[in-house]
């Protein structure tokens, strides 16, 4: 059954797919998971603030954005981007957004959404003295937070937060319908350049499996070794 | 924001001659609910059985549970359905490979397959976190009053199991409706593959994914409603759900 396969056509592409396709879906994850790690924790603050409206809007943001498959949302924001852009700049029409860009803000703005819960559930992991401590000390809220509470939020949190990431870095293949060059993107290129499409996605599927595997053992060995002993 | 909105195109024939741009958004929201239902069933059965396995006692079940749900929980869902509907005609013999091509509907074939296995590791992950979470004088108290394997697991152990898993059941279930959209790449005109298509067809970008987006959050908002009162309905007395 593997009797008229070509492999050769894989190491051809080789440099393409890794220096075009894999630098882009990294970079994409990289930076997607920096930014949703930054505006999911600003929405789980909004949330835990204690003020009513504050915690509704970033309530009523991430049950939005959950409720949507990633596949529409990449759609919405690859139309709106320019509009929004335009609204921003002043420019008196829709700017054009790069592909990286615009999937870049999709990614973050949807990833926010789920990484905002792992981080709610982080902070209220900890226990109410230390907050009660930071404050009995003099500390501000906002020295608190960044002193005390977020600190360990996210080290009980990190375990979750790379799975997240893992199942982000295999989220991205989804920018192929907007037909970018990330990994798979490039390797379907080619497969559908050289009619070869067997091969190309046997490949990308080995890829994409292997570098999940060996993210998730991670995990799992780093799970083991920063756990609090209680 | 110079876009000229125009709310009426729901009510204008479509190019396609099957009634209003409504009718076709709404002809690809039951294409979603189709796949979504036909890929649930698969992702239970072989969800729960993997589940059980890797909860047995015996050393071969449970290393094939594990290597079950590395396999489909490692490689992108994107991927899995190119290797469902480009990869797999063309490594079987032949005379099945053709067959497959010819199939009438084969993405709609195609994505509920691979999204019910893809979303299988998910329920037997959360199934096997369900019967580890009980008690183990469970499955001694069933062993004790002399009840077989199969019959431990049938009275009681998942019974139980899956009662405490109901609410990530939900969010898995959500997920399945939500992940059909993935199917838009091997051609499945479910809903936001008909919310793209009006748009090529209407140039109404923004008013064709708005109505997506609410037919989306409106089958959400059904979905959950109807899990609470299920959960309501199979609680257990005794537990914090019960009543």
């Amino acid at each position: 059954m593997f009797a008229n396969l070509d492999f050769d056509v894989i190491r051809r592409a080789l440099p393409y797919l890794f220096y075009e396709g894999m630098t882009f879906t990294l970079t994409l994850t990289a930076l997607a998971a920096l930014g949703g790690l930054v505006f999911g924790t600003a929405l789980a603050l909004m949330r835990l603030s204690g003020y009513k409206i504050l915690g509704r809007i970033a309530g009523v943001y991430v049950d939005f954005m959950r409720s949507l498959p990633l596949v529409l949302v990449i759609f919405w924001f690859y139309f709106l981007v320019p509009y929004i852009g335009q609204w921003v700049t002043g420019a008196s029409r829709p700017i054009s957004v790069g592909a990286f860009a615009s999937s870049l803000i999709t990614f973050i703005m949807f990833e926010a959404a789920y990484f905002s819960e792992i981080m709610r559930a982080g902070i209220q992991s900890i226990s109410r003295g230390q907050p009660a401590a930071a404050s009995a000390l003099g500390l501000t809220y906002a020295q608190t937070m960044r002193y005390v509470v977020l600190p360990q939020a996210f080290r009980n949190m990190l375990p979750v937060l790379i799975t997240q990431t893992i199942v982000l870095f295999q989220d991205t293949s989804l920018v192929y319908v907007l037909s970018i060059t990330d990994f798979l993107g490039a390797a379907s290129k080619v497969a559908q350049r050289d009619g070869r499409l067997v091969e190309m996605y046997l490949f990308a599927a080995v890829v994409y499996f292997t570098i999940s595997c060996i993210a998730s053992f991670g995990v799992r060995r780093l799970q083991a070794r920063i756990a609090i002993i209680r | 924001m110079n876009y000229n909105w125009n709310w009426g195109i729901f009510f204008q024939p479509n190019p396609m001659g099957t009634g209003t741009y409504l009718d076709m958004l709404l002809s690809g929201l039951v294409l979603t609910l189709k796949t979504a239902a036909l890929a649930w069933v698969i992702a239970l059965i072989t969800g729960s059985l993997v589940g059980v396995m890797r909860t047995l006692p015996s050393k071969g079940a449970n290393w094939f549970g594990f290597a079950y749900v590395e396999f489909f929980r490692n490689m992108p869902l994107l991927v899995q359905l190119f290797l469902w509907f480009f990869v797999l005609p063309e490594l079987l013999p032949k005379t099945a490979g053709t067959w497959l091509k010819q199939l009438p509907n084969a993405p709609f074939w195609t994505a509920a397959i691979g999204i019910g296995f893809f979303m299988s590791a998910r329920v037997a992950v959360q199934l096997q976190a369900g019967i580890g979470s009980l008690p183990r004088g469970q499955k001694m108290a069933a062993t004790a009053l002399g009840l077989t394997t199969v019959q431990a697991y049938r009275y009681v152990l998942l019974p139980m199991a899956f009662r405490i898993i109901l609410p990530p059941l939900t969010s898995e279930f959500l997920n399945t409706i939500k992940n059909t959209a993935v199917a838009i790449t091997i051609g499945l005109l479910e809903l936001t593959g008909q919310a793209r298509s009006m748009q090529e067809f209407s140039f109404q970008v923004f008013e064709a994914f708005t109505a997506a987006t609410i037919l989306y959050l409106l089958v959400n908002a059904v979905v959950v409603t109807a899990m609470r009162f299920l959960e309501r309905w199979v609680a257990i007395p005794g537990y914090i759900t019960g009543k």
